[in-house]
């Protein structure tokens, strides 16, 4: 059998997520996804399906947008944007995700980034993504300390996009808008549900015998290896080195 | 660093510098997002000039230059969507700022600081704009407001963000023509940023011969000189950030930079290395 690395475990799932949408958009430090999305373009083309555009913030080659950085925004209002993925220093069982720091606002005891474009995309892309590797109690919160971005609104406020799926390096939820929650669909290999529920610092539903997160197949992963890579390292050029470097070390082990 | 261009570019150290006097304390002043063109050569003269209680306002997200610029004290106030180093990591000197309660911090969203400077473009006092609505994003921000929908019959929230005018905006472009014209290609929100600022101050890797204007395949990525108002030559002037289409970040060094200013006094000694003369 192909060895596969875990991170390659996670584009490919992010490929399959992504199924179907004609725009996915991705933000200007988000390698993974970016890769998922030219995996699942890729996959498209071999197959003749019909195309799938990228949008990649940041990149001159993967970017068709000639407005500035307006246009992306304006273009989700419209409904142009099928897909998109936000991270989140915390995301809480009711889908709030929070990209701007721990403890009290404004003087954050920890402080991340911000909140990019997520207090808008998140109600207008359809498919959210929620994807973020480290999977701990200080991630996946009982309530987030900021909301950067809510999981649901009241029935008053205009929204039609929301949370699609939560990926983390362990599983795979989905989002139920009714609940509101996380329902876990699969574990990813080497990994299972005491060690998910222990890491999980909400509730979320489940069934008693979880699913394994499907695995590329050779061909999947060749395309993944070859062409997506040197897709990549265009605008994540760490991201692709390190990526490179973990798979000859791979390789050496398998020697 | 690249001393024997020294006497080649003194004119330009001259500019740089008469164009960072521009910058007056207690401005609000307009920086470009990491991608879109950022006068990196600038901020070393800004830092040089001194000019201090800057209100800083990242179109929509900063970078390393809002890094450098907080590290060297001259941040009163900061408006943006987020600040970070992209790859490299978080931004030490924010980061460090906001623990400490030094700068004043107005966190937004990307769409919603366009909404701010689209505004200006018009004219008009304020943007309407969806999201936001349940946000804590909204809920620490005094400045802008919720009204209902007056086009609609049922209960329909919407936010309007006030106009951003700054005292000047200052990015980094490919090149400029002798009549000042600013060839920005498509990135247009450097455009807007120029629209909606009092002063525009561009510096560039080239001047070009030619009017932009004389080949319509120019005009259209060209910022009219009647929104300029200096521009200056600086060679590589994004560096160690990218310029689209003309050069790649040098990655290497934003790592290095990330890692040298974890601390105070590491920051101050890899700023030393930046001053005018070595750049």
């Amino acid at each position: 059998m192909t060895e596969v690395l875990d991170r390659e475990v996670l584009i490919y799932t992010i490929s399959r997520l992504l199924e179907g949408v004609r725009h996915v958009a991705v933000g200007a430090s988000s390698p993974m996804p970016a890769a998922g999305a030219m995996l699942l373009r890729a996959l498209q083309e071999k197959k003749g399906a019909p195309p799938v555009r990228i949008s990649i913030l940041g990149s001159v080659r993967h970017n068709f947008f000639t407005n500035g950085g307006v246009e992306l925004f304006d273009c989700a209002g419209q409904g142009r944007i099928d897909a998109f993925f936000l991270g989140g220093g915390q995301i809480d069982g009711r889908g709030n995700v929070n990209l701007v720091g721990v403890g009290e606002y404004p003087r954050s005891k920890v402080r991340w980034p911000g909140s990019f474009g997520a207090a808008y995309l998140y109600f207008v892309v359809p498919r959210v993504i929620l994807f973020r590797e480290e999977h701990s109690p200080r991630v996946f919160v009982d309530e987030v300390d900021f909301i950067s971005a809510p999981g649901t609104s009241d029935r008053s406020v205009y929204r039609t996009g929301g949370p699609f799926a939560l990926l983390t390096s362990k599983c795979l939820f989905h989002f139920d808008a009714a609940r509101p929650g996380f329902v876990l669909e699969s574990i990813h290999p080497g990994h299972d549900l005491a060690e998910v529920k222990k890491a999980t610092g909400f509730e979320f539903s489940h069934s008693e015998n979880s699913a394994q997160t499907p695995l590329p197949d050779p061909a999947t992963l060749k395309l993944l290896r070859s062409r997506v890579m040197d897709e990549l390292s265009e605008t994540y050029p760490e991201f692709s080195r390190q990526m490179q470097q973990d798979l000859m070390k791979m390789g050496e082990h398998a020697l | 660093m690249m001393k024997n261009k020294a006497v080649r570019d003194e004119i330009t150290l001259i500019d740089l510098r008469a164009m960072a006097s521009r910058v007056e304390s207690g401005m609000h002043v307009a920086l470009p997002v990491d991608y879109g063109g950022v006068s990196m050569a600038m901020t070393r003269a800004l830092i040089e000039h001194g000019a201090r209680d800057l209100d800083i306002i990242c179109v929509p997200t900063g970078g390393l230059q809002i890094d450098q610029l907080i590290g060297a004290g001259l941040v009163r106030s900061i408006e943006t969507s987020a600040v970070s180093l992209g790859e490299a990591g978080g931004a030490p000197r924010f980061n460090e700022a906001i623990k400490n309660g030094t700068i004043k911090l107005r966190d937004a969203t990307c769409p919603a600081v366009h909404a701010g400077f689209l505004a200006a473009q018009k004219g008009s006092p304020f943007m309407p704009m969806r999201g936001l609505i349940g946000t804590d994003v909204l809920r620490y921000r005094d400045d802008w407001r919720v009204i209902q929908n007056p086009f609609s019959e049922e209960k329909d929230p919407i936010l309007l963000v006030p106009a951003i005018k700054p005292d000047v905006a200052i990015f980094h472009a490919p090149k400029a023509d002798r009549q000042g014209n600013v060839w920005i290609g498509r990135r247009r929100e450097v455009a807007l940023m120029a629209y909606a600022s009092a002063q525009t101050l561009i510096t560039v890797e080239e001047i070009v011969e030619e009017n932009l204007f004389s080949s319509e395949l120019t005009a259209a990525g060209t910022l009219p000189a009647l929104y300029v108002s200096a521009v200056t030559v600086a060679p590589k002037g994004a560096w160690p950030y990218g310029l689209w289409g003309e050069y790649q970040a040098d990655t290497a060094e934003i790592l290095r930079y990330a890692k040298a200013a974890r601390t105070s006094e590491g920051f101050a000694d890899y700023m030393k290395l930046q001053n005018l003369e070595n750049a």
